[in-house]
C-alpha cells in the first residue's frame, strides 16, 4: 500500500511540474476562443479521411497555392492521400517547374514530375514582399505544427474575418485603428492580417460535388494542412497503439515479478 | 565488499578474461550481489532511470546527427527531412526530443529525493556534488540540443542565453562575440553548438561513472538514513533491485510512449516550427519546461548582472548544501520540522516553474521575487536554524530492526 | 539466479516464478529488439532516396545511331538506339569466344536499345563512345581510355584488361518509347 502511495505521490509531482509549464499563453490581446472541430485525426485512434485531404488539396491549389508554398513537400506525397500513380503523375504535369541549365546553359520551363518538390509561388522572399505588402506569405507545409491550437486554429483563422473593427475589440481598446491594407481577423495577433479574406461561397466546385461553402472549404484545408504537417500520423498512432498494449502487459508482468520476488523479502 | 570473495566462473573464456580484466567479477560484485538496504522505497528508482533515460538520449541522439545538417540554412529543412523522409525519421525524434522531459523530470525527482532523505549528508558529499556537476552539464547539453532544430524559439533562446555573459563587467562583450564566432547568433554559432551537443552528453557519461563509483564506495542511504551495518540490513541487488527498476522503467516507459505517440509536441512550443528570424522576436519567449524555475529566478531581479548571478547561485548553492544543514539526523522522516519545510521547498519550486511561463509583468514579477527570496532563504536561513532548533525523532537502531518492528505493528492491527 | 535468492521456494511458488521469469524474459527481449528496428531501419535510404532509385527515361528523341547518358542511382547509363548493322555485328559474334559469354539477346529487351551501365568492370571508369566524335575501340562499341578495354556494340568485353561486359540494369518499357530504369 506504501508503495502505492509512493507512485502515486511521485505521480502527482511529476504532473505538477510538467503541466504547470506549457500553459498556453494568448498573444496581443484578448482573442474568442477557437472554432473549435471534430477532426477524424483526433485522439487515440485519429486517421485521415482521404476524401475530405483530396478536397482540401483542391483548395491549396485553387486559393493558397498562388501566395502560398508547401516546403518540403514533393508532388509523390500525394499518393498517399488516394490519388493513384498516374493521378499524380497528371496533377504534377499540370504544373511547371523549372529545370537545367541545358545545353546551351539555359534554364527552361518543364512539366512538373511526381519526384519534384511542389513548386513555390514565389522565386525568392524578396519578390513575394513585393507582391504582398511587405509580408512574406508563410510556408504552409507545417503550419498546424507551428501554431497554437492547430488545424482548429487555421480553422478560426479563414472563417475569422470581419467588415468592420467589431465592438469587442473598440472596447478592450478604443483607438484600435486598422492599418490600410490590412483586414481585420479576431484570431489573427494584433488582429490586423495581410491576407484579405479567401474563402466565398461559390469560388470553387469540388471534383466530389461536396457543395463548396466556405465552412467546408475551411474545413478540408485545415485538414489538409494537418497532413501536410503530420504526414506520419497515422503509423505514428497505429505504432503507438501497439507499443502502449505491449507495455501495459509487460509492466504488468514486471510488477507481478517483482512481487513473486519480493514475498518473502518483507 | 570483502564479505563477497569473487564468483569462481565456470566458463572458460570468462574465467580467461576475467583473470585478466575482472570486468566480470566487477559486475557481479557491482551490479548482481551488491549490498543494498532492504528498505528503499520507490523513490530511489530515479536513480537507475535517470541512467536508462540518458541512454535513450545518446542512442537517438547518435541516428539523429546522421541526417541533421548543422547550418543555418539547412539546419530546419534537414530536421524536416528526418520527419517526412528518413525511415521512421519522426520516431527517432520525438523518442529524442520527449526523452529529454522524462530525463530532467526524474533527475528533479532525483534531486528532491536526495535533499528529503538527506542523501547528501557525510559520508556521500562528493557523491552529492558529483550529481550536481551532472545536473549542471545536463542543463547546457539540453539548452545547446534545442537550439538545433534552428526554429524562431531555438534562435532566440540562443540569443538571450548567450546574452547573459555581457552581464560580466568588462569583458562581457568580447566573451559574448567569442561565444558566437560573430556579432550575433549566427551559423558558426549553431556549428559550435553542434560540436559541443554531441561532446556533452559523453561527459555527463564520464561522470555518471564517478557518480555510481562514489555510491558503491560509500553504499546507498535509504529512508532511514541509518547506516548499513549487518548483512540483514541488506538484499543483494539482483533480482531485488534489478526488478523493481524493471518494473519502474516499465511505468516510465508507458509515460514516454503516451507523449511521443500521440502527444508529441505537448512539451515543445509551436512557434520552434518556424525557421529561425533575426529579424523578428516572437511575442512570447518561454524557456523548456525543465529551466522555467531558474528562468523566473533570473526574472525576479531587475538588475541585469544581479539576475544571472542569482540565477547560476540557486544551482550552485546546491554544492555546499552538506555545509547548511547541520542538523545530525539524515533522514527526514526523522525531522518533525524540516519534513514541513521541505515540502514547502518542493511548492515554491513548482510555483518558479509556474511563475516562469508567465510574463514577467505586474503581479508575476512581485511573486517571482518573493518565490525567489524564499527559495534561498531556506537553505541559508532554515535549513542552518532548523539543525538547532529542532527536536529529531528517535532513529531506529538498524535497518533490520525497524522492517522488524513494523511486521509486528502490521501483525498487531 | 532466483534460486540461489529463494532456496526455500515451494514447488507451486516456484513453478509461478519461472512462468513470471521467462515471460518477462521473452517480452523483455522481443520488445529491445523491436525497439530497435526504428534505429536500423533509420539507416536505409530515405524515402526521398528511393523515390529517385528509378528513373523514367523518353526514347522518342534518340535517332537510330545515336546514343544518350541519364544518370541512374549516381551512376551514368548508356542508351543506345543501334543501327541495323550495330545489331547484326553483335549477333554474329561466336559466343563461345568470348571472355564473359552472353549472346545479344541476353543484352537487351528490344535488340535496338542497349541499355547498360556505362562503368568499365575494370577499374570504374566510365568508356568513350556515346559522342559520335568519341573513339569507339576496335569493335565499334565503346573504348575505356583508362586502361583501354574495348567493348562491342552489345557491350560486351573483347579485348583489354576488363574481365566482365559492361552491366545491364533492371528496366522495362513502359510503353513503345519509354522505360523505367531501376525496376523489373
Amino acid at each position: 500500500m506504501k508503495t502505492l502511495t509512493g507512485v502515486a505521490t511521485a505521480a502527482a509531482f511529476a504532473a505538477g511540474l510538467a503541466l504547470a509549464a506549457p500553459t498556453a499563453q494568448a498573444a496581443g490581446g484578448e482573442h474568442p476562443p477557437l472554432k473549435t472541430q471534430n477532426w477524424t485525426f483526433e485522439g487515440v485512434f485519429g486517421t485521415y479521411d482521404e476524401a475530405q485531404l483530396q478536397r482540401g488539396w483542391e483548395v491549396y491549389t485553387n486559393v493558397c497555392k498562388s501566395c502560398h508554398a508547401l516546403d518540403y513537400m514533393y508532388y509523390r506525397n500525394l499518393e498517399q492521400i488516394g490519388y493513384s500513380e498516374d493521378e499524380v503523375k497528371e496533377i504534377a504535369a499540370s504544373f511547371e517547374t523549372e529545370d537545367g541549365p541545358d545545353e546551351w546553359g539555359e534554364m527552361f520551363m518543364r512539366p512538373a514530375e511526381p519526384l519534384d518538390p511542389i513548386i513555390e509561388p514565389y522565386e525568392n522572399d524578396a519578390i513575394a514582399m513585393l507582391a504582398n505588402g511587405g509580408v512574406v506569405p508563410p510556408n504552409l507545409s507545417v503550419m498546424t505544427r507551428a501554431r497554437d491550437g492547430g488545424a482548429d486554429y487555421v480553422y478560426s483563422l479563414l472563417l475569422g474575418y470581419e467588415d468592420s473593427v467589431p465592438e469587442w475589440v473598440l472596447e478592450a481598446d478604443p483607438n484600435f485603428e486598422l492599418a490600410p491594407g490590412k483586414s481585420f481577423n479576431s484570431y489573427f495577433p494584433g488582429y490586423a492580417i495581410s491576407m484579405p479574406q479567401q474563402l466565398f461561397e461559390g469560388i470553387l466546385e469540388y471534383s466530389d460535388g461536396t457543395p463548396a461553402t466556405p465552412q467546408q472549404m475551411a474545413k478540408d484545408v485545415s485538414a489538409f494542412l494537418q497532413w501536410a504537417a503530420e504526414p506520419e500520423l497515422e503509423d505514428r498512432k497505429t505504432l503507438g497503439r501497439y507499443v502502449l498494449v505491449f507495455l501495459v502487459v509487460f509492466t504488468a508482468l514486471l510488477y507481478a515479478y517483482k512481487r513473486e520476488i519480493w514475498k518473502d523479502a518483507h | 565488499m570483502s564479505s563477497t570473495p569473487n564468483p569462481v566462473w565456470s566458463n572458460r573464456t570468462i574465467k580467461w578474461v576475467d583473470r585478466r580484466l575482472p570486468i566480470f567479477s566487477m559486475m557481479h560484485r557491482e551490479l548482481i550481489v551488491y549490498p543494498t538496504p532492504r528498505n528503499l522505497n520507490y523513490w530511489w528508482n530515479f536513480g537507475s532511470l535517470a541512467g536508462i533515460t540518458l541512454v535513450i538520449l545518446i542512442l537517438s541522439g547518435i541516428f539523429l546527427a546522421m541526417y541533421y545538417t548543422p547550418h543555418e540554412d539547412m539546419a530546419f529543412a534537414s530536421i524536416e527531412r528526418i520527419m517526412r523522409e528518413v525511415n521512421y525519421g519522426w520516431l527517432v525524434r520525438f523518442i529524442h526530443m520527449n526523452t529529454v522531459s522524462l530525463f530532467f523530470l526524474v533527475v528533479y525527482i532525483h534531486i528532491f529525493r536526495g535533499m528529503y532523505y538527506g542523501s547528501y549528508k557525510a559520508p556521500r558529499e562528493l557523491l552529492w556534488g558529483i550529481g550536481v556537476l551532472i545536473y549542471l552539464v545536463m542543463v547546457a547539453t539540453a539548452f545547446l540540443g534545442y537550439v538545433l532544430p534552428w526554429g524562431q524559439m531555438s534562435f532566440w533562446a540562443a540569443t538571450v542565453i548567450t546574452s547573459l555573459v555581457t552581464a560580466v563587467p568588462w569583458v562581457g562583450e568580447d566573451l559574448a562575440i567569442w561565444l558566437w564566432g560573430g556579432f550575433s547568433v549566427d551559423n558558426a554559432t549553431l556549428k559550435r553548438f553542434f560540436s559541443l551537443h554531441y561532446l556533452l552528453p559523453f561527459v555527463i557519461f564520464a561522470l555518471v561513472f564517478l557518480h555510481l563509483w562514489a555510491l558503491h564506495t560509500t553504499k546507498s542511504n535509504n529512508p532511514l538514513g541509518v547506516e548499513v551495518k549487518k548483512p540483514a540490513d541488506t538484499l543483494p541487488f539482483h533480482p531485488y533491485y534489478t526488478m523493481k527498476d524493471a518494473f519502474g522503467l516499465g511505468v516510465a516507459l508507458l509515460v514516454l510512449a503516451f507523449f511521443v505517440f500521440f502527444y508529441p509536441n505537448y512539451f515543445n512550443h509551436a512557434i520552434n516550427y518556424v525557421q529561425a528570424d533575426p529579424m523578428v522576436t516572437p511575442a512570447h519567449i518561454v524557456p523548456e519546461w525543465y529551466f522555467l524555475p531558474f528562468y523566473a529566478i533570473l526574472r525576479a531581479i531587475p538588475d541585469k548582472l544581479g539576475g544571472v548571478v542569482l540565477m547560476f547561485a540557486s544551482i550552485a548553492i546546491w554544492f555546499i548544501l552538506p555545509l547548511l544543514d547541520t542538523s545530525k539526523v539524515r533522514s527526514g522522516r526523522f525531522r518533525p520540522v524540516f519534513k514541513w519545510f521541505f515540502w514547502i521547498l518542493v511548492a515554491d519550486f513548482i510555483f518558479l516553474t509556474y511563475l516562469g511561463a508567465m510574463p514577467a509583468e505586474g503581479i508575476y514579477v512581485t511573486m517571482g521575487q518573493w518565490a525567489t527570496g524564499y527559495y534561498f532563504v531556506h537553505f541559508l536561513v532554515i535549513l542552518p536554524l532548523l539543525g538547532w532548533f529542532e527536536k529529531p525523532l528517535p532513529v531506529p537502531e538498524s535497518i533490520s530492526a525497524a522492517v522488524t518492528a513494523g511486521h509486528e505493528k502490521e501483525a498487531a492491527a | 539466479m532466483s534460486q540461489a535468492a529463494h532456496p526455500a521456494g515451494n514447488g507451486e511458488g516456484s513453478s509461478r516464478r519461472d512462468f513470471l521469469l521467462y515471460a518477462t524474459g521473452a517480452m523483455g527481449a522481443v520488445g529491445t529488439a523491436l525497439a530497435l528496428w526504428p534505429f536500423i531501419d533509420s539507416m536505409n535510404p530515405a524515402k526521398d532516396v528511393m523515390a529517385l532509385a528509378t528513373v523514367e527515361v523518353d526514347l522518342s528523341p534518340v535517332d537510330v545511331g545515336q546514343s544518350i547518358t541519364v544518370v541512374w542511382r549516381g551512376k551514368p547509363v548508356f542508351v543506345r538506339h543501334r543501327t541495323e548493322q550495330d545489331i547484326e555485328k553483335a549477333r554474329a559474334v561466336d559466343v563461345a569466344t568470348l571472355r564473359d559469354p552472353q549472346t545479344d539477346d541476353e543484352r537487351v529487351i528490344k535488340p535496338e536499345w542497349l541499355v547498360q551501365i556505362g562503368i568499365c568492370t575494370h577499374l570504374g571508369c566510365v568508356p568513350k563512345g556515346q559522342k559520335p566524335s568519341d573513339p569507339k575501340g576496335d569493335y565499334d562499341g565503346w573504348f575505356c581510355v583508362c586502361h583501354g578495354s574495348h567493348y562491342d556494340t552489345a557491350g560486351r568485353i573483347r579485348k583489354g584488361p576488363a574481365p566482365l561486359n559492361l552491366p545491364v540494369p533492371q528496366y522495362a518499357f513502359l510503353d513503345d518509347t519509354t522505360i523505367r530504369i531501376g525496376e523489373e
